[in-house]
């Protein structure tokens, strides 16, 4: 085994735009139109080019000294929070953008797939897409030629395949661009977040593909969000922040470290209260793992903030959880006839524990309804709040946990009895042993 | 135990698996490093890229007159006009010289390399702009947009050659052995076009500017080559003060002039073979197409970060 991919001191820096000065008279906005060209061609032509120092205060660096390697036949997944480098990564890996300084050595020929579909024509068919898409990735016209009616078996569009893509759907394109790039067999693959698109269906057909492209030996490179992908798919993983590569090993304890890192991102629903009926103020999920990443198995707290102006005689609040189809999983509810609230004015808190959350794993969100008992007035309907996602990585099983395979387990139990030696039991006695169970 | 038997059914495709991949072919080390030399055009690249070069090609012929009724119609219509005017006003009213042949068939002898010339600077231009989707998710010698922009135009080209060859039938005209030069002057044309589009497309990713200036640069390109008028009109000496210039052969650096002369001398006889401007012409398109060529590779690193 030899390093397939070797990476030194790899960093790119990226010029940004400084806040422009506005005018405030009409003689200095008169000059600075007649200065604008100049000042223009300075931005332009600074868009690719640096001090040497490099400090300069309207450069940011993308990516700083990462070094890594990547053996050949290993899976590496590569995570990180938006803007933290991955994508600047995986641009200079395949040589789409040039480094600012340091190097990668690549050993082999690589295909990237940054994204489905490059070089998709709306006015060229199905068929002349695929020779359009395949070549662009890397593909030979004899390779597309040989592979041809298995992609096209694989996007299931074959009725459509003379017809112009603009007249697809977005569904049937997505599907057809990745049917092509799934049937690339390059040494060394580079895939960007591609899993983020399509319907979960899609999703699943990606995982799978993925999963056969790790078996079969190639080295991979695979940048994603979905955690449970990443934790499943790869042997070794690299966790990216702010341009530097900060944890490199075995997954697990990269995606817990990455859990564990703060986010800026909020996904609690607020609104302000109102004068003019009641309201829900605040909905926020607590979850297990912190960032609205919750561990199946554990508690799952949710909290609601709700308020009133005036008295309310049978008030009720309820959540669905819905997966990330939209389609509720669950429903949880409480009336005033069972716990009092709103029966004076003013803010309360409700505070909902599932002792063990046996959502599986996925994204959710939450659709809150609060209203009036039986017959009575809906104040608020709130959909799509909150998002949070559920993961199994730290629960091990035999078989890797896929997505979309069920929306909840269960607890169960099983017993197994041994019924005898001979597995070729005829049929009648069979029959019999199982009813005299 | 096969995992279908105990997992839902996941749809999973046959890979073929790592056998497949040859071992025995040398494993291609690709070093991707911040480089500042200049460099020139990578041809054992290029001939890497070959399908891809002829499905662009392909793809821009296929694309170009998609959804008109016309279709393929305009690559001679837009010639066509083009000397129906001219004749009307610089033949008829004007009355420009037209070295002894119809005025119709003059310009139109010089409008099917011009247009051509025209309209594969204006694409190759453009090849990368409209292309920027592609740059910045997929790597492929950059330098195979504006190339395939000049040859698909090439189709347009042969159609009115052929327009071209049913007027001079029309006022019986003959060519004569110059036709055997038109390769090289069809070459010249292209080397031309192609260089100048290398470096106007790889100025226009970074400065747009170049896309505003293109409809008037391409129509002041036209006078500054010999469309609409004859080269005899250009004088052989010019005196500038104490100076005693030659604007005629000034004027022959450019690689148009040859190549109109050239096809009017070839098909219509108007004149022998310019040699003198295609020598000179070819000098000026080389010098064009090597810089064109360098400056493109030059800045071919950048076009993914400004596009």
């Amino acid at each position: 085994m030899s390093a397939a991919i070797t990476v030194e001191n790899l960093s790119k820096a990226y010029r940004i735009g400084l806040k422009e000065e506005i005018p405030d008279t009409l003689l200095s906005a008169a000059t600075s139109v007649l200065r604008a060209p100049l000042k223009n061609f300075k931005r332009l032509r600074g868009l690719d080019t640096y001090s040497k120092n490099g400090d300069a205060e309207d450069i940011i660096w993308a990516l700083k000294d990462v070094s890594f390697e990547v053996q050949e036949g290993e899976v590496l997944g590569v995570i990180g929070r938006n803007g933290a480098g991955k994508s600047t990564l995986l641009k200079i890996l395949s040589r789409i953008t040039k480094p600012t300084s340091g190097r990668a050595i690549i050993r082999g020929r690589v295909s990237s797939l940054l994204e489905v579909g490059t070089g998709f024509h709306p006015e060229l068919s199905g068929r002349e897409n695929v020779y359009m898409n395949g070549t662009i990735l890397g593909m030979t016209k004899r390779e597309i030629d040989r592979k041809f009616d298995e992609i096209v078996d694989f996007s299931g569009v074959e009725k459509f395949l003379d017809t112009p893509i603009k007249r697809y759907s977005s569904g049937m394109k997505v599907r057809l661009a990745f049917a092509v790039a799934a049937h690339l067999e390059p040494e060394i693959l580079i895939i960007d977040e591609v899993l983020a698109v399509g319907d979960a269906e899609f999703q699943k057909k990606c995982l799978g593909k993925m999963q056969d492209v790790a078996d079969a030996g190639r080295t991979v490179l695979f940048v994603s969000h979905n955690m449970q992908a990443v934790s499943t798919l790869t042997d070794r993983c690299l966790l990216i922040q702010h341009g530097t590569n900060i944890q490199d090993g075995d997954p697990r304890a990269v995606i817990q470290k990455y859990l564990e890192a703060p986010s800026h991102q909020q996904g609690a629903y607020s609104n302000n209260p109102s004068k003019d009926g009641p309201r829900v103020i605040r909905a926020d999920v607590v979850t297990s793992e912190g960032n609205a990443i919750h561990q199946h198995g554990q508690p799952l707290q949710l909290r609601f903030l709700i308020s009133t102006p005036v008295v309310v005689s049978s008030a009720s609040l309820s959540f669905q959880i819905c997966d990330n189809l939209g389609r509720p999983i669950n429903h949880i509810w409480t009336f005033d006839s069972e716990r009092p609230m709103c029966r004076t004015p003013g803010v309360y808190e409700l505070l909902s524990v599932v002792p063990r959350c046996r959502l599986y794993l996925g994204k959710y969100t939450l659709t809150v309804h609060f209203g009036e008992g039986p017959g009575g007035r809906k104040f608020e309907t709130i959909e799509n709040v909150c998002p949070f996602e559920i993961v199994m990585h730290r629960i091990s099983r035999e078989f890797p946990w896929r997505p979309g395979t069920c929306a909840y387990v269960e607890d169960f139990e099983w017993a197994i009895r041994h019924l005898g030696d001979s597995p070729c039991l005829n049929s009648q006695s069979g029959e019999a042993i199982l009813f005299a169970t | 135990m096969s995992s279908a038997l105990i997992e839902p059914e996941i749809d999973r495709p046959q890979t073929p698996d790592a056998a497949n991949i040859a071992t025995d072919v040398p494993v291609p080390v690709t070093v991707v490093e911040p480089d500042s030399a200049w460099s020139f055009i990578d041809f054992h690249e290029l001939y890497q890229f070959r399908d891809l070069f002829r499905f662009l090609v392909w793809r821009n012929i296929k694309v170009m007159y998609a959804q008109s009724t016309l279709g393929i119609a305009w690559a001679v219509i837009q010639p066509l006009f083009s000397m129906l005017v001219f004749t009307i006003i610089f033949g008829k009213l004007a009355k420009i010289e037209s070295d002894g042949v119809p005025y119709a068939v003059f310009s139109f002898a010089a409008l099917v390399p011009w247009t051509y010339f025209a309209n594969s600077l204006t694409e190759g231009t453009n090849s990368l702009v409209s292309n920027a989707n592609m740059i910045s998710k997929v790597y492929f010698p950059r330098m195979i947009l504006p190339l395939s922009a000049v040859l698909s135009k090439l189709v347009d080209f042969s159609i009115s050659m052929v327009v071209l060859a049913g007027l001079m039938a029309w006022f019986r005209m003959t060519p004569n052995w110059g036709i055997l030069a038109l390769p090289l002057l069809i070459g010249l044309m292209m080397l031309t076009a192609a260089g100048l589009g290398m470096w106007l497309t790889a100025l226009a990713i970074q400065y747009r500017d170049v896309k505003y200036a293109m409809s008037f640069l391409v129509q002041i390109l036209m006078y500054a080559a010999p469309v609409v008028y004859s080269v005899s009109i250009i004088p052989e000496s010019y005196q500038w003060g104490e100076l005693t210039i030659n604007p005629r052969l000034l004027y022959s650096f450019n690689p148009m002039v040859g190549v109109i002369e050239g096809f009017r001398s070839a098909l219509l006889g108007t004149r022998a073979m310019p040699w003198t401007e295609i020598g000179l012409g070819s000098l000026t398109a080389s010098v064009i197409a090597v810089t064109g060529a360098m400056y493109f590779r030059r800045k071919e690193q950048i076009f993914a970060d400004v596009a």
